[in-house]
C-alpha cells in the first residue's frame, strides 16, 4: 500500500469553487489530490500534464467548468478536445490512461467534488506508484 | 520546460489560524516552523503563524515584515483566494509589493476543512504552501489596466425586484434600459391582490412604482422584448435585444383600449390570470398595464389565422395597428447588468395525487390569488370551478414541491406566509372553514409571527401533517361530493380525512425554466436548483462571479417582496458604485506572444474564445489585443511552439508550483520509508 500522489489542475471558476463549496460543507475526501488553480482547463497543455508525470506524479486531474458553463465561453472545449486525445498518447507511450482524469465540476457541485477525488484517489491506489511502471 | 534558475528573492510565509477552523486541524505551528526551516533554500526568510491574518493586526505583521526584512515575495496560507486574495495583494500593495508577487494558498477549504486525519492535513498544508512558495519566486510584477465605465445599465426584468434596481439608478441620474419579456412590468407581485402581513393592496404599492418606471425620463423601458446576446465585459457590454413586434405603432396608440373591446376572439390567459380567465387575441394584460400599448397575439389572432377580420384595425381611432410590423433588433452599450429574472411556480401537476388538473377543485396558489383579486377573473369572489358555488370549507396545503426530495429539496420561504393570508381571504370573503395542512410553521419575518397568532384567532384550522392525497372517492356518505384530505395528524398521531370544497395547493418556487440558458448568456452560474449564484452567500449577495453582472430577487432563491425589493435596491447601489469610480480595474494577467519563436500557425487565434488573437500579416506572426484579452489562457494550452504565454499563469510559473508540492509529498515518502 502507498499513498498516491496527485495534481490536480482546477479552473479558477467552477472547479475550484466547486472544491471550495465541499469544504465550506465540510465534506471529507482523501488528502493526496494537490490542487493548482488555473484560469481556465483550457489552459492546460498536455505538455503540463506529461511533465506532472515526470515529476513522479501517481495521476493528474484536469476539472473544468461544464461544456457551455465556462466563465470565458469556449475555454473548456479545447479541453474535452484535447485530454482524450493526450489519454490516447499516454496508453500508447505505456502509461495507463486512467492516471489521467477530466470531468466537470460546477461551483455548486462540492459533493460531486469530494466523490471525484474519493473515486480518483481509489482508481490510482489500484496502480502500481508511477515510478515503477516507468522501471 | 523546467524552470529556469530560481530567481533570489526575500520570501514571507503566513498561517493563518483562522481559529480554530485551520488550526483545530492542521498544526499550524509545526507548519510554519517547517516553512522557516525546509524552504529556506527556496527563498523563505521569514515564516510566522497567526490567529486571523485578515485581521488588520494580520495584515500590519505581513506589511511590517515586508519594510523590515526587506521582503519581496509574500504567502499566505489560508482561506480561499476567492475570499481574501483581494484583501492580501492590498495589503502588499501598501508596503510597496506588487500585488501580482502575492501568492495565496488555500488551507481551510481545501484542507482542514475537508481532512480527517490531523497528521494528513499538515502534511498537505505542508505541500500547498511549499508550491506556493516554489510558484511565488517566478511571480512578475503586472500593472493593473484600467478602462472607463459605461455609465447606462442594463435591468432584465420588470418585476417588483427590476423595478426598484431601475428607479433607484434612474433617480440618481445614469440611464437604465429596463428590458421585460411580457407586455408589461409588474411581475408577479401584479397578479396578487393581498401582500402578506400587512394585508397591503398589492397593486395600490405596486402601480406608483410601474408608472414612475414606465415614465422616467432616465428608463428605457422595452416590453416584450428579450436580451438576444450579451458581448463584453465590465464597462463595456454591448447587448444585443430583440424588440418583439406588438404589431401596434406605439408613437400612435394611445392605450384607450377599443381595440380589444372591439376584438371578437377570446383567448384564456395562462400567464397573467394563470389559466383562470379569459383575455383578447389584441390585449393589455391588466388594466394598470405599463407601458399602456396593446399585444397582438399572432397565434389567436383571426386574421394572422384566416386572413380576413382585422376589427381592431378598423376600430383604432388612431390607425395604430400595424400587422406588418417586424421585430426590432436593438444594441444597448452598458457598463453593467443587473438580472432580475424572477421564478416559476412549481407546477402541481407533478404530484398526481393531489389532483391538480384531474379534480376541478382542487387550485393552485397563483389561481387563488387572481380568484381574490378584485379586478380577476371571479372580480375578487371566492368560489369553485363552476364560477357560482361558494365553498363552505377549503384545504390549504403547504410545501407543495417543496421540502420534498421527490420535488425541490429546498424550503421556497414564501408559502406559510402566503398561506395564512389565504386563510384570512377566505374567512373575510366566505366566511368558511379553513383547514391548514403544514409540515412545520415558518414565520420569521417582522410581524410575520403576529400574522400567523392573527390568523389561528381568526379560527383557521391548523394541521400539522404531510398531505397524503386529495381524493373524490368518498368512504362515507359525509364525504359524498367533496374532495377529501387524506392525512396523517402528526400531532394527535392518526390518520384523519377532511372533506372540503376546495383545496388550494402552495405550490413553491423554482427558478425560471430557461435561467441555465440565461445564465450561460450573461456568463454566470446556477446552482444545482438552477438558482442564480451570488458571489458569496453572506458578504456579497447580489453580486456574482462575472464583475459587472449582478443578481436580485427570486432569480437567486426564493424571496418574499420586502427580500426581494431590498436586493433591487442593494444590486442598484452596487452598480452606482461602480459607475461612481468612473472608470476600473481589469485582469491584468494576459496573454503574450513571443514573436521571436511564433511560427504564425495561426492555432491560437482559432482557440481564443474572445477573438482576442489578431494576425499580423507582414510579419506572419500572432498578436494579442490586450484590452480583449480575459486571461483564460486557452491560446497557451494550444501553442505547439510554446510561443505565448500567459501572465501571472506561465509554465514556469505552473511547474515551479507543481514541483513544489510534489517534492514535498515526495519527501515524506522518503521519511517514511526511512
Amino acid at each position: 500500500m502507498y499513498e498516491p500522489k496527485i495534481i490536480g489542475f482546477l479552473c479558477n471558476w467552477c472547479s475550484y469553487r466547486g472544491a471550495d463549496t465541499a469544504g465550506m460543507a465540510r465534506m471529507k475526501y482523501p488528502p493526496n489530490v494537490k490542487i493548482i488553480r488555473v484560469p481556465c482547463s483550457g489552459r492546460i497543455s498536455p505538455e503540463l500534464v506529461l511533465r506532472t508525470f515526470r515529476e513522479g506524479a501517481d495521476g493528474v486531474m484536469v476539472l473544468g467548468c461544464h461544456i457551455g458553463d465556462c466563465h470565458y465561453s469556449t475555454g473548456n472545449h479545447r479541453t474535452a478536445k484535447r485530454m482524450p486525445v493526450l489519454k490516447k498518447l499516454l496508453e500508447y507511450s505505456g502509461i495507463e490512461s486512467e492516471r489521467l482524469y477530466i470531468n466537470w465540476v460546477s461551483a455548486a457541485e462540492g459533493e460531486k467534488f469530494a466523490t471525484v477525488i474519493k473515486d480518483f484517489t481509489e482508481q490510482i491506489s489500484a496502480l502500481p506508484p508511477f515510478v515503477e511502471t516507468m522501471k | 520546460m523546467s524552470p529556469t534558475k530560481r530567481p533570489k528573492e526575500r520570501i514571507g510565509v503566513y498561517v493563518c489560524h483562522c481559529g480554530s477552523n485551520i488550526a483545530g486541524v492542521v498544526d499550524v505551528a509545526e507548519v510554519s516552523a517547517w516553512a522557516g526551516k525546509e524552504l529556506e533554500q527556496d527563498g523563505v526568510v521569514v515564516a510566522r503563524d497567526y490567529k486571523f491574518m485578515c485581521s488588520s493586526l494580520g495584515q500590519e505583521l505581513i506589511e511590517r515584515d515586508i519594510k523590515e526584512k526587506g521582503l519581496t515575495r509574500v504567502v499566505v496560507a489560508a482561506c480561499s483566494p476567492h475570499l481574501h486574495e483581494p484583501t492580501f495583494r492590498a495589503a502588499c500593495a501598501r508596503a510597496g509589493v506588487n500585488p501580482y508577487l502575492f501568492e495565496m494558498t488555500n488551507i481551510r477549504e481545501q484542507d482542514s476543512w475537508v481532512t480527517t486525519d490531523k497528521i494528513e492535513a499538515t502534511k498537505k498544508a505542508k505541500a500547498l504552501i511549499a508550491a506556493a512558495v516554489g510558484r511565488v519566486a517566478y511571480q512578475k510584477p503586472l500593472e493593473s489596466l484600467y478602462v472607463p465605465i459605461d455609465p447606462n445599465v442594463l435591468v432584465v426584468g420588470g418585476g417588483v425586484t427590476g423595478i426598484q434596481a431601475a428607479l433607484e439608478i434612474a433617480n440618481s441620474g445614469q440611464h437604465v434600459y429596463l428590458v421585460e419579456r411580457e407586455p408589461s412590468i409588474g411581475g408577479h407581485m401584479a397578479q396578487f391582490d393581498k401582500t402578506f402581513p400587512t394585508l397591503d393592496c398589492s397593486a395600490c404599492i405596486l402601480t406608483p412604482k410601474m408608472f414612475d418606471a414606465g415614465n422616467h425620463k432616465n428608463i428605457t423601458l422595452l416590453t416584450w422584448s428579450e436580451v438576444e446576446k450579451v458581448e463584453g465585459y465590465i464597462g463595456n457590454f454591448t447587448v444585443t435585444i430583440r424588440k418583439r413586434a406588438r404589431y401596434i405603432d406605439e408613437s400612435l396608440c394611445t392605450g384607450c383600449g377599443v381595440c380589444w373591446e372591439k376584438c371578437p376572439k377570446k383567448v384564456v390567459d395562462p400567464v397573467f390570470e394563470a389559466g383562470l380567465g379569459y383575455r383578447k387575441a389584441v390585449y393589455v394584460p391588466f388594466p394598470q398595464a405599463v407601458p399602456k400599448y396593446p399585444v397582438i397575439d399572432r397565434e389567436n389572432c383571426t386574421y394572422y389565422l384566416k386572413g380576413t377580420c382585422k376589427a381592431c384595425e378598423k376600430f383604432c381611432p388612431t390607425g395604430a395597428i400595424k400587422f406588418d410590423q417586424q421585430d426590432e433588433i436593438l444594441t444597448v452599450k452598458v457598463g453593467n447588468i443587473i438580472l432580475a429574472t424572477g421564478y416559476d411556480l412549481f407546477d402541481a401537476r407533478k404530484i398526481p395525487n393531489y389532483g391538480y388538473g384531474r379534480l376541478p377543485n382542487v387550485f393552485t396558489s397563483l389561481e387563488f390569488e387572481r380568484m381574490t383579486n378584485a379586478a380577476g377573473p371571479t372580480l375578487g369572489k371566492v368560489v369553485l370551478r363552476d364560477g357560482v358555488t361558494q365553498p363552505k370549507s377549503v384545504a390549504i396545503i403547504h410545501c407543495v414541491g417543496s421540502r420534498d426530495k421527490n420535488y425541490n429539496n429546498y424550503c421556497s420561504g414564501i408559502c406559510c406566509m402566503q398561506s395564512l393570508k389565504f386563510a384570512h381571504l377566505v374567512k373575510e370573503k366566505t366566511g368558511g372553514e379553513v383547514y391548514q395542512f403544514y409540515i412545520d410553521m415558518r414565520t420569521p419575518g417582522k410581524t410575520y409571527d403576529e400574522f400567523y397568532q392573527r390568523i389561528i384567532q381568526e379560527g383557521a384550522n391548523m394541521i400539522r401533517g404531510k398531505v397524503a392525497e386529495i381524493t373524490d372517492t368518498a368512504r362515507h356518505p359525509s364525504e359524498e361530493g367533496k374532495l377529501i384530505v387524506q392525512v396523517e395528524d402528526t400531532l394527535v398521531g392518526k390518520q384523519r380525512r377532511i372533506p372540503v370544497d376546495m383545496v388550494v395547493l402552495s405550490a413553491g418556487l423554482e427558478a425560471r425554466a430557461d435561467a441555465k440558458e440565461v445564465a450561460q448568456k450573461f456568463g454566470i452560474s446556477c446552482s444545482a436548483d438552477d438558482w442564480f449564484i451570488e458571489r458569496h452567500p453572506k458578504l456579497d449577495p447580489v453580486a456574482t462571479m462575472t464583475d459587472g453582472v449582478f443578481v436580485a430577487g427570486a432569480c437567486q432563491g426564493p424571496k418574499d417582496i420586502p427580500a426581494s425589493v431590498a436586493q433591487g435596491a442593494a444590486a442598484a447601489a452596487r452598480v452606482l458604485s461602480i459607475i461612481g469610480q468612473g472608470e476600473i480595474e481589469i485582469e491584468a494577467a494576459t496573454a503574450i506572444v513571443d514573436e521571436a519563436t511564433c511560427v504564425g500557425c495561426k492555432e491560437c487565434i482559432a482557440s481564443c474564445p474572445y477573438q482576442a488573437i489578431q494576425y499580423l500579416e507582414d510579419k506572419g506572426k500572432a498578436y494579442v489585443q490586450e484590452a480583449l484579452c480575459k486571461g483564460c489562457g486557452t491560446c497557451v494550452g494550444t501553442c505547439l511552439p510554446k510561443s505565448i504565454s500567459l501572465k501571472h499563469f506561465t509554465d514556469e510559473q505552473i511547474v515551479a508550483e507543481m514541483i513544489g508540492a510534489m517534492q514535498t509529498m515526495k519527501s515524506f515518502e522518503t521519511v517514511e520509508a526511512a
